[in-house]
């Protein structure tokens, strides 16, 4: 019995503060087949471009393995304050990043695509929604991401612009939760990206031009962040032909 | 089980790694609690969205509490008291919500109660009624993952009682209705405490379900734990403060449970 007790090692994990970085690291640590793992923090939005644009790169760099930590630009923005291992972030707005820009945190940055706001409707829009004033209808059950994060500012600054008052019944923190309940028909309308369109099984009725309603994404080499030299060359694939063939595939422009 | 013998020695690699389990949960407190304002805290607590979200975890969560007793006293008595085909397969699926991630569990709500589901499209079809979205919701949501701690905790009582006193109250002439209201319940009684006491700390904590099911809207789905989940997106002071109340509010469970749920020899 005894014996049994003695060969039995304990693992001793080292800790770090704050869950996320002991997480991220967790996820960081997931490619342990020799290949060197690149931490890529992205937008929910971009989501399935970046998907490709990790299968085109890995491609070419074998010896590669991006890891994509999707999520809300906020959260994705905190986690790395919190001192996540993360080597490249791609935001969804310059605004969420204002601040890596100015204390140097991104060792250097680039606008790099941007997308449009759309209204966002249910499959073959039951509802019947035209324009941007229909939002305001109280019969509706019309979503909104949060203010916090980039969707949520463009639609605030839209329906402001626009002179629209939009009740919504949920504020959702990121865009994709926005699309999914989009998809399921529990909301009549929501303000999501023009690029969740085409690949989620939902309709859209597009903003008219002259609202503010386009907006930029920003990429930038975290300083001091692992594989900075890596990290560099994978920014220079998404802006390269190749990269930005995929991102106005998905929809994005320049 | 009750009188163990003292153990006299204990292989020292167990103390060791006894001593990173307590380190492993003591650590994350003291990294909120290192990081709590102090002086911001009655800023922070008083602003109103804040006390929006207090008000509304309140509601839901002795919402879910009331609701969890409703259904949840019933289903234990019959499991704990009445044989039937499928008894297995129905505990089985009280302890399902315990074990299933909760953004599963509002998945399939929203699925089953929302304005398309299973259920939700006949209700909105006759009675105009929106559950997803509403502050019923978000009761509905926390309900379905709290309702097996009451369950569990008064089966588990009831399964433990000595039958001989249900048995001399049948043999005196009492009916089902008076033994279960005059000898079984008032014997379980302080099981039910706890075990309303769990259902509504698990309720007061759901966060899954409920951004989920019942999305995430100042003053009627967002709760503490959603309003904790947003601030930490652009106001970490406030979330840690948030954060502060409900670690309060925990240990206030606890030391209400203590001797009960867990032994103060």
């Amino acid at each position: 019995m005894s014996r049994s007790w003695r060969r039995a090692r304990t693992a001793r994990p080292r800790l770090r503060s704050p869950g996320i970085v002991v997480l991220v690291a967790l996820l960081a640590a997931c490619g342990g087949d020799g290949r060197t793992t690149l931490t890529v923090s992205a937008a929910a939005s971009l989501a399935d471009a970046f998907g490709e644009i990790e299968t085109a790169f890995e491609a070419r760099h074998p010896d590669v393995d991006v890891i994509l930590n999707l999520g809300g630009s906020a959260t994705l923005r905190e986690q790395i304050l919190a001192g996540a291992p993360v080597s490249v972030f791609a935001s969804a707005d310059l605004e969420t990043v204002s601040d890596f820009v100015e204390e140097g945190r991104f060792e250097r940055w680039v606008v790099f695509a941007s997308n449009r706001l759309t209204i966002g409707v249910p499959a073959g829009n039951p509802a019947g929604i035209t324009s941007l004033r229909d939002l305001a209808r109280p019969d509706l059950a019309v979503g909104l991401c949060a203010p916090e994060v980039p969707c949520g500012r463009v639609a605030r600054r839209v329906l402001d612009a626009a002179g629209v008052d939009v009740r919504p019944v949920t504020e959702e923190l990121d865009v994709r939760a926005l699309v999914t309940k989009l998809e399921a028909g529990e909301l009549d309308a929501g303000l999501v990206y023009r690029t969740d369109v085409p690949a989620a099984a939902i309709d859209e009725v597009p903003l008219p031009t002259g609202l503010p309603a386009d907006t930029e994404y920003v990429i930038g080499v975290i300083s001091g962040g692992p594989e900075s030299e890596l990290a560099g060359r994978f920014v220079r694939f998404v802006r390269s032909r190749d990269g930005e063939r995929i991102l106005e595939r998905h929809g994005f422009g320049r | 089980m009750r009188r163990r013998p003292r153990p006299l020695t204990v292989p020292r690699v167990l103390h060791l790694a006894a001593g990173l389990a307590v380190g492993y949960l003591l650590v994350p407190l003291v990294g909120l609690v290192g990081n709590v304002p102090w002086r911001e805290l009655p800023r922070l607590l008083g602003d109103p969205l804040v006390l929006d979200a207090m008000r509304l975890s309140a509601i839901t969560s002795i919402g879910a509490t009331v609701l969890a007793a409703v259904l949840g006293l019933p289903l234990a008595v019959v499991l704990a008291r009445s044989s039937f085909p499928g008894r297995r397969l129905v505990r089985g699926l009280v302890l399902l919500p315990l074990v299933l991630p909760p953004v599963v569990g509002g998945a399939a709500l929203l699925f089953a109660l929302g304005r398309g589901g299973i259920l939700g499209a006949p209700l909105y079809r006759a009675t105009g009624l929106v559950l997803p979205f509403s502050t019923a919701g978000a009761v509905l949501a926390a309900t379905f993952v709290s309702l097996p701690f009451l369950v569990v905790t008064v089966e588990a009582a009831l399964a433990g009682l000595d039958p001989r006193r249900e048995l001399a109250a049948a043999t005196l002439g009492a009916g089902s209705w008076t033994i279960l209201r005059r000898v079984t319940l008032p014997a379980v009684a302080p099981s039910v405490a706890s075990g309303l006491l769990l259902t509504w700390a698990r309720a007061l904590g759901e966060f899954g379900a409920t951004i989920t099911f019942a999305g995430n809207l100042p003053g009627r789905t967002r709760t503490l734990p959603l309003a904790v989940f947003v601030a930490l997106e652009h106001d970490r002071p406030k979330a840690v403060a948030l954060g502060l109340l409900l670690v309060v509010v925990a240990l206030g469970v606890l030391v209400a449970l203590r001797g009960r749920w867990w032994r103060t020899s």
